[in-house]
């Protein structure tokens, strides 16, 4: 039985002083609930998720008592994509017709702040300075930039795109577009990253309806397929965050076996996909995340960003709402605002930041520590 | 450094002349790995036996730390009197890359492949005022 999504619905991203991250997963959820024309009592299952704001079956508090298969999951900043993954087989197996997948976020300002024992390490890792994510990052660019011949331009490129994709659309966080200039001149956060080419923790929330493909109509004219839902773990030798050591040879991170797999078992290749998201933690993460999913080689993202293919009327329109830097990133729902936004673009409601010429097949990649990869690809 | 000791026991040959990285070396596959590990992460095997990862390599990669990081960091720092430094791996004999401090904390100070030497650096002192220790990487050869 193939899977259908049929309602979306989202508690715009950014800050929400009078709101919980629970009420906003809460209106997220009655958002897509409405877009699909039904109710709650109908849901037969849920899979939800988020981080820092509580356990998500708590939603059966706000959204009724129905008696419905709650599951929780954690799966860091890839639970949006563990959720959907998790429904897809659901209703893959026959087990149940229509579900809701649902995650939520409310973090603190600034950085996340891991503890080491959480990952498995001593306090000497934390203690002397060297448990921050945002030092990886820059670590992992810095190498990609060496190997590859990324140039610091690229990077900017990255920024100005978000940022412009962003003021486009009305439920971002960050509307406004920046200069280079701007972009150019932010304080520097760690070689050769800075301020404006990281994404921020923020609070949100996001909801999908899913459903049987054969009665998908029942509640949306426009539904759109997913053809598959992949998630795969690293690899002895995948360089990830949090990692004291090494190993000599560098392995294929999880995103390039999880798009291998996807890509295979929904039966497309890279040149068919229309419309992508992909994680962009970063700017070098969807610098890097082009190539580990297939749609280029290593290196030729420096030809593509320099030729405008990845804007919203190129070859391959990337993070068309701005992705997670102009969004920021509320982890449980951040997984699941990029299938919303592939969702919305096939469906033709992208307004000003439409895709042209009505994309088809559009995919989503998400990435998260301590490395963990889900690819979703969609078609209508 | 007669009263000083390292902050975590067993990530380095202490006291030494030239101190060391400890790690573990498995016995099945011949992988190694640092900090000791129980178990072998590339082959699950639970052979392991201690190794002496050297004091010496080359940058594998870069980065720096421009302000001063919230918990868990500890040290006897304010964030008036922090000073930025590195962070990079260290590709070993090996083909181990460890990461570590560094003391070079501008970009003109670093290039991937150059050569790099351990050294002991006080995180902070203890309630009895002995230096608590750990290692970073410098470069090997004096800049100009
Ligand atoms: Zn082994």
């Amino acid at each position: 039985m193939d899977v259908a999504i049929v309602g979306l619905g989202m508690h715009p991203f950014g800050r929400t002083p009078t709101m919980s991250g629970l009420e906003q997963g809460a209106a997220a959820a009655r958002a897509a609930l409405a877009d699909a024309g039904t109710d709650f009592k109908r849901m037969e299952f849920a899979f939800g998720g988020s981080q820092d704001s509580g356990n998500a079956d708590s939603l059966v508090n706000l959204l009724g008592l129905t008696g419905l298969q709650f599951t929780n999951v954690a799966n860091g900043c890839a639970t949006g994509g563990s959720s959907l993954n998790a429904a897809y087989s659901a209703i893959k197996s026959g087990q149940y017709d229509v579900g809701l997948v649902v995650g939520f976020d409310k973090h603190d300002r600034g950085a996340f702040n891991p503890q080491p024992a959480d990952w498995g390490l001593d306090d000497w890792y934390g203690e002397t300075g060297l448990m921050l994510t945002t030092q990886y990052f820059g670590m992992k660019i810095q190498r990609y930039m060496h190997d590859h011949g990324i140039s610091r331009e690229t990077l900017l490129r990255v920024a100005e795109k978000a940022f412009r994709n962003g003021s486009l659309t009305p439920t971002a966080w960050r509307q406004t577009a920046l200069s280079w200039e701007e972009i150019d001149n932010a304080p520097m956060v760690s070689e050769p990253l800075n301020k404006y080419m990281f994404c921020s923790p923020a609070e949100g929330g996001c909801a999908l309806i899913v459903c049987r493909a054969d009665i998908a109509h029942e509640f949306h004219p426009r539904p759109v397929y997913l053809k598959t839902a992949v998630v795969r773990s690293r690899n002895y030798g995948s360089f990830e965050v949090f990692s004291p050591a090494q190993p000599p040879e560098v392995a294929d991170s999880p995103t390039v076996t999880a798009s291998q797999a996807a890509f295979e078992l929904a039966g497309v290749g890279p040149e068919d996909i229309d419309v992508a998201q992909l994680q962009d933690t970063e700017v070098g993460a969807e610098i890097m995340h082009m190539a580990e999913n297939g749609f280029c080689d290593h290196g030729d993202q420096e030809q593509w960003l320099a030729d405008g293919m990845t804007e919203i009327g190129g070859r391959l329109p990337v993070n068309t709402d701005g992705g997670c830097l102009a969004n920021g990133e509320p982890v449980g729902a951040s997984g699941l605002r990029q299938v919303q936004e592939i969702c919305v673009q096939l469906r033709g409601d992208g307004g000003a930041r439409q895709v042209p010429n009505e994309p088809k097949v559009g995919y989503t990649h998400v990435y998260g520590a301590p490395g963990i990869s889900g690819v979703n690809i969609l078609a209508r | 450094m007669s009263n000083a000791k390292p902050l975590h026991e067993g990530l380095f040959s202490w006291p030494a002349d030239t101190p060391s990285l400890i790690g573990t070396r498995c016995l099945d596959c011949g992988e190694h790995a640092f900090p000791s590990q129980s178990a072998c992460r590339a082959c699950s095997g639970q052979n392991m036996a201690p190794a002496d990862l050297g004091s010496e390599g080359t940058l594998w990669t870069w980065t720096i730390q421009s302000f001063m990081p919230k918990t868990p960091y500890r040290t006897d720092e304010t964030p008036e009197t922090f000073t930025p430094y590195g962070v990079g791996y260290i590709e070993l004999a090996c083909g181990l890359k460890v990461e570590s401090r560094l003391r070079e904390n501008t970009p003109e100070q670093l290039t991937i492949g150059m050569p790099m030497k351990m050294e002991m650096i006080t995180v902070r002192k203890d309630e009895e005022g002995t230096d608590l220790l750990t290692f970073q990487f410098c470069a090997a050869e004096e800049q100009h």
